[in-house]
């Protein structure tokens, strides 16, 4: 590979470098000192302070002398190795030697970033430079492993971020899994009327993208399923997708609805979940018009021809009581089959892309506001469905008890930006109130009031947005809502007051109103924490899928070959939804187009002439990956299954199972190194 | 090496924690600590493993043994372990070590197991904080001044069973000279 590592016998010449990193490490770093003190440690050639390490200049210092100096080690520290360990190892190769000849120090993150004292942080640095200096002498040589990617992607939610992620990859040429646990692709966007800030109807500029979805040869559309397992790694994901009794065979509905016109309920009687329980549908319906894939679904919870509730493993069973019109309906299509179970699939991806939404918050939890114990509240999202079109009223702006408001108040912030619910802010709140209010005024003489904290409206053409509604005659109040509550004197009509102090006129403010509609705020899915463990993430402390750097890989996850779209990652507006979704599918195209995934080596393996035959190490490995050789007695470790955990290593009694970068001797230097005495 | 390294410039002893944190979960949480700019005391010297099961129980004695007034070793919560289960092994090792410690004489408080995710950049803080008190509280360990004294007692012991027995055999005592049994751990 180079010409250094042939010479085998030669002494260890490092060279050290310390990263000011601008101010960030020189601030609490002396970095001319630290530099000073790993110029006395032994094998030490070359010491240097640098302000920025990882720029090109700094690089080519390192590559220059390795040349030069005839360095054959190198040490930087600087910040995290899980940020710039790359670049110091493409550095140290460039130079002429083994990527896997050089250690990292991490000074940023864990020393001058998180510490007060300068003279407390410069010897924290210097100790923990000391330690890769002792470390790094018994560096081995190592080759990267290539691993094959397979080509094929899985998108887990079919929103509109999945949505976009999964066209994006299959025009590409990419075959795409696409699967979504509800009846429909669309997410929450189908649900939107219109969408801020060009009032185009959400649906309008959906509903192609959903049909695209349904009819494209490189999508294998999934909708009412599951992931339920992941097996694998980067490349080569094994997935479990379990697919759940719909009742009606996909490929043999046509979508005709004949048997949702012929079901023995003459009249739509059940809540009608698509419209938050607004409307009503049939035991067999349509998700709601513009569904992809446009077949129907049975509810066996209430069709007749199902008993009454579950068995314990979660199916029904069929009663056969009804008279099925439905099936007399459907005729030689034949598409309706009650006994249909649950299928698993399995199918292997190379890219996964998390696209799993998030869910509006429950303003239950803020009692005050009166949700669901005064019908004239509503939230955001059930007035959308009011005012749509193809919503429950056919987009007639009428509440309840069928009269149309005179009066309505939006409440902004409702479940965040609240200490005693959730502290973020969800950021797309404060522009569909302003969206919400033109509709209203759009669809009604009704007055409007906003009651907000700040108006928020960041990001390109909202504040625009924002100045052209405000003009429309709405009233603004800066205050946060206390408390709704039934008129007084007024009990028969529903009316409400909404109590707020008007923080801009220090009034405290009454308005009777008809409707009071909650700006709820975005909160990550309840099923989050499950997908996390299922696909290995990380979720922020909110409960978001955490990526792995916010600036500089905002859509990776710590599970490489794991990509994150929409708002899954975080409250976002549409717009920064498909942003990101196509960030995603660039990132999972240009691993699979590369067409190998690198693989660090820090696989374990077995000594054989120390081994003892002992066999302790082979229950350990969760990946099955020792095995014993009955002719040799010796335990032997498939390296392709290996992923590097250490975890036989640390129990080896006789010490004969070596990891590939974390070998003992280099944990022992490190705690050495640590430890030594420094100078006072 | 002596106790001194354990002083700060100013004389005053501060504990030296040696800390294991695995790659995935506690190692991100101390950069997200960082990135937060979240503030703790300065005694950890973090070293990097790729899993909380890599922690090889000589590594925390050998820590003790080279001056370490404490040892924190951080990995993954149950059942969100990168490698499956690496974290399982660790706690078993763990729980063996706490009782081993205590019978070679050193506190078991000296030794923490936390578990902390890629999220709880906050709880690195905390704990760190924590750990560094009770150390704090516990006072220097000093396992290498201690065992400098039980080299002294044993090179006593030599000779005075060489002068004992100089009076038959005189100047074989250099060679009887008994090894430091803590130079030699690995």
């Amino acid at each position: 590979m180079n010409t250094m590592e042939t010479r085998k016998n030669e002494p260890v010449r490092i060279g050290f470098y310390v990263c000011h990193c601008g101010v960030n490490i020189a601030h609490m770093v002396d970095v001319e000192a630290v530099a000073k003190y790993v110029a006395t440690l032994p094998n030490v050639v070359v010491s240097r302070n640098y302000k920025y390490m990882c720029s090109d200049p700094g690089q080519e210092m390192i590559q220059r002398d390795i040349r030069e100096q005839r360095l054959n080690r190198v040490v930087v520290a600087a910040c995290s190795p899980l940020l710039h360990e790359h670049t110091f190892r493409g550095a140290t190769e460039a130079g002429g030697l083994n990527p896997f000849y050089f250690q990292m120090v991490n000074i940023r993150e864990h020393d001058s970033w998180v510490h007060t004292d300068r003279l407390e942080a410069t010897r924290k640095a210097m100790a923990l430079a000391r330690a890769a200096i002792q470390r790094v002498p018994h560096h081995k040589p190592l080759e990267v492993k290539k691993v094959p990617i397979n080509p094929d992607v899985l998108i887990v939610g079919g929103g509109i971020a999945g949505i976009h992620a999964a066209i994006t990859m299959a025009n590409a040429g990419k075959k795409v899994y696409l699967v979504e646990k509800e009846p429909s692709i669309g997410g929450h966007m189908a649900m939107f009327d219109k969408t801020f800030p060009t009032l185009d109807c959400a649906m309008c500029v959906l509903s192609p993208k959903m049909a695209t979805v349904g009819s494209h040869p490189n999508i294998t559309l999934w909708t009412y399923s599951e992931v339920v397992k992941v097996d694998g790694y980067v490349g080569n994901f094994k997935v479990t997708v379990r697919r759940k009794p719909r009742y009606i065979i996909e490929d043999l509905c046509t979508g005709c609805q004949e048997c949702v016109a012929n079901c023995v309920f003459k009249e739509p009687k059940f809540p009608d979940a698509f419209n938050l329980g607004l409307g009503k549908r049939k035991p067999v319906y349509m998700p709601f018009a513009q569904a992809i894939p446009s077949i129907a679904i049975i509810d066996p919870e209430v069709c007749l021809n199902f008993k009454k509730g579950k068995n314990p493993d979660g199916s029904y069973t069929v009663s056969d009581k009804c008279k099925k019109l439905c099936v007399v309906a459907c005729g030689d299509r034949k598409a309706i089959d009650f006994t249909q179970k649950a299928v698993d699939k399995e199918i292997t991806v190379g890219t996964i892309i998390m696209a799993t939404g998030f869910k509006t918050f429950d303003p239950r939890r803020t009692p005050y506001y009166g949700y669901g114990v005064y019908p004239n509240v509503y939230t955001a999202l059930e007035l959308e469905r009011v005012i749509n079109a193809s919503g429950p009223t056919e987009g007639h702006l009428v509440m309840r008890n069928g009269k149309e408001p005179k009066r309505v108040a939006i409440v902004h912030c409702v479940g965040s930006r609240d200490e005693n619910t959730n502290r973020w802010c969800s950021r797309v709140c404060c522009l569909y109130s302003l969206k919400l209010a033109h509709l209203i005024l759009e669809h009604t003489d009704a007055e409007v009031y906003n009651f907000y904290i700040d108006m928020r409206t960041p990001g390109k053409s909202m504040e625009e947005f924002y100045n052209r509604v405000a003009e429309e005659g709405m009233h603004l109040v800066r205050g946060r809502v206390a408390d709704v509550y039934p008129d007084p004197n007024d009990t028969a009509s529903g009316r409400l007051i909404v109590q707020a102090e008007d923080t801009l006129t220090n009034k405290i403010l009454k308005i009777p109103v008809d409707m009071v509609v909650l700006s709820v705020g975005l909160e990550p899915r309840p099923e989050a924490e499950d997908l996390r463990r299922l696909f290995n993430l990380s979720c922020s402390s909110e409960g978001w899928f955490l990526e792995r750097h916010p600036k500089l890989a905002p859509v990776s996850t710590f599970t490489d070959g794991i990509f994150l779209a929409g708002c899954c990652q975080g409250p976002k507006d549409i717009p920064d939804s498909v942003a990101q979704a196509g960030a995603a599918a660039a990132e999972a195209f240009s691993l699979i187009d590369k067409g190998y995934v690198e693989q660090e080596p820090n696989t374990a393996f077995v000594l054989a002439e120390e081994c003892s035959g002992c066999k302790s190490c082979i229950p350990l490995c969760p990946y099955t990956a020792i095995s014993f050789n009955e002719e040799t007695k010796k335990a032997v470790i498939n390296e392709a299954l290996c992923k590097g955990c250490g975890t036989c290593v640390a129990a080896c009694p006789s010490g004969s199972i070596v990891q590939n970068l974390f070998e003992d001797q280099e944990i022992f230097s490190e705690i050495d190194g640590v430890l030594a005495p420094l100078p006072q | 090496m002596s106790d001194s390294t354990t002083k700060t410039p100013d004389g005053n002893w501060t504990p030296r924690i040696v800390a294991f944190f695995c790659n995935w979960c506690t190692y991100t949480a101390a950069d997200l600590a960082g990135v937060s700019r979240m503030k703790y005391a300065s005694n950890i010297r973090v070293i990097r493993l790729m899993c909380s099961g890599r922690v090889d129980p000589q590594f925390v004695v050998d820590a003790f043994a080279k001056g370490a007034d404490g040892v924190l070793i951080g990995g993954c919560h149950p059942n969100d372990c990168h490698y499956v289960e690496g974290n399982y092994k660790c706690l078993r090792r763990y729980q063996m070590l706490k009782r081993m410690i205590a019978d070679m004489g050193i506190e078991p408080d000296r030794l923490r197991l936390e578990w902390i995710s890629a999220a709880e950049g906050e709880k690195v803080r905390r704990v760190v904080n924590e750990m560094v008190e009770t150390v704090k509280q516990l006072g220097p360990l000093g396992i290498p001044a201690k065992f400098e004294q039980w080299d002294k007692e044993i090179d006593a012991l030599a000779e005075h069973v060489a002068a004992s027995e100089g009076a038959g055999a005189a100047g074989s005592s250099g060679q009887n000279k008994p090894q430091t049994a803590h130079t030699a751990h690995v």
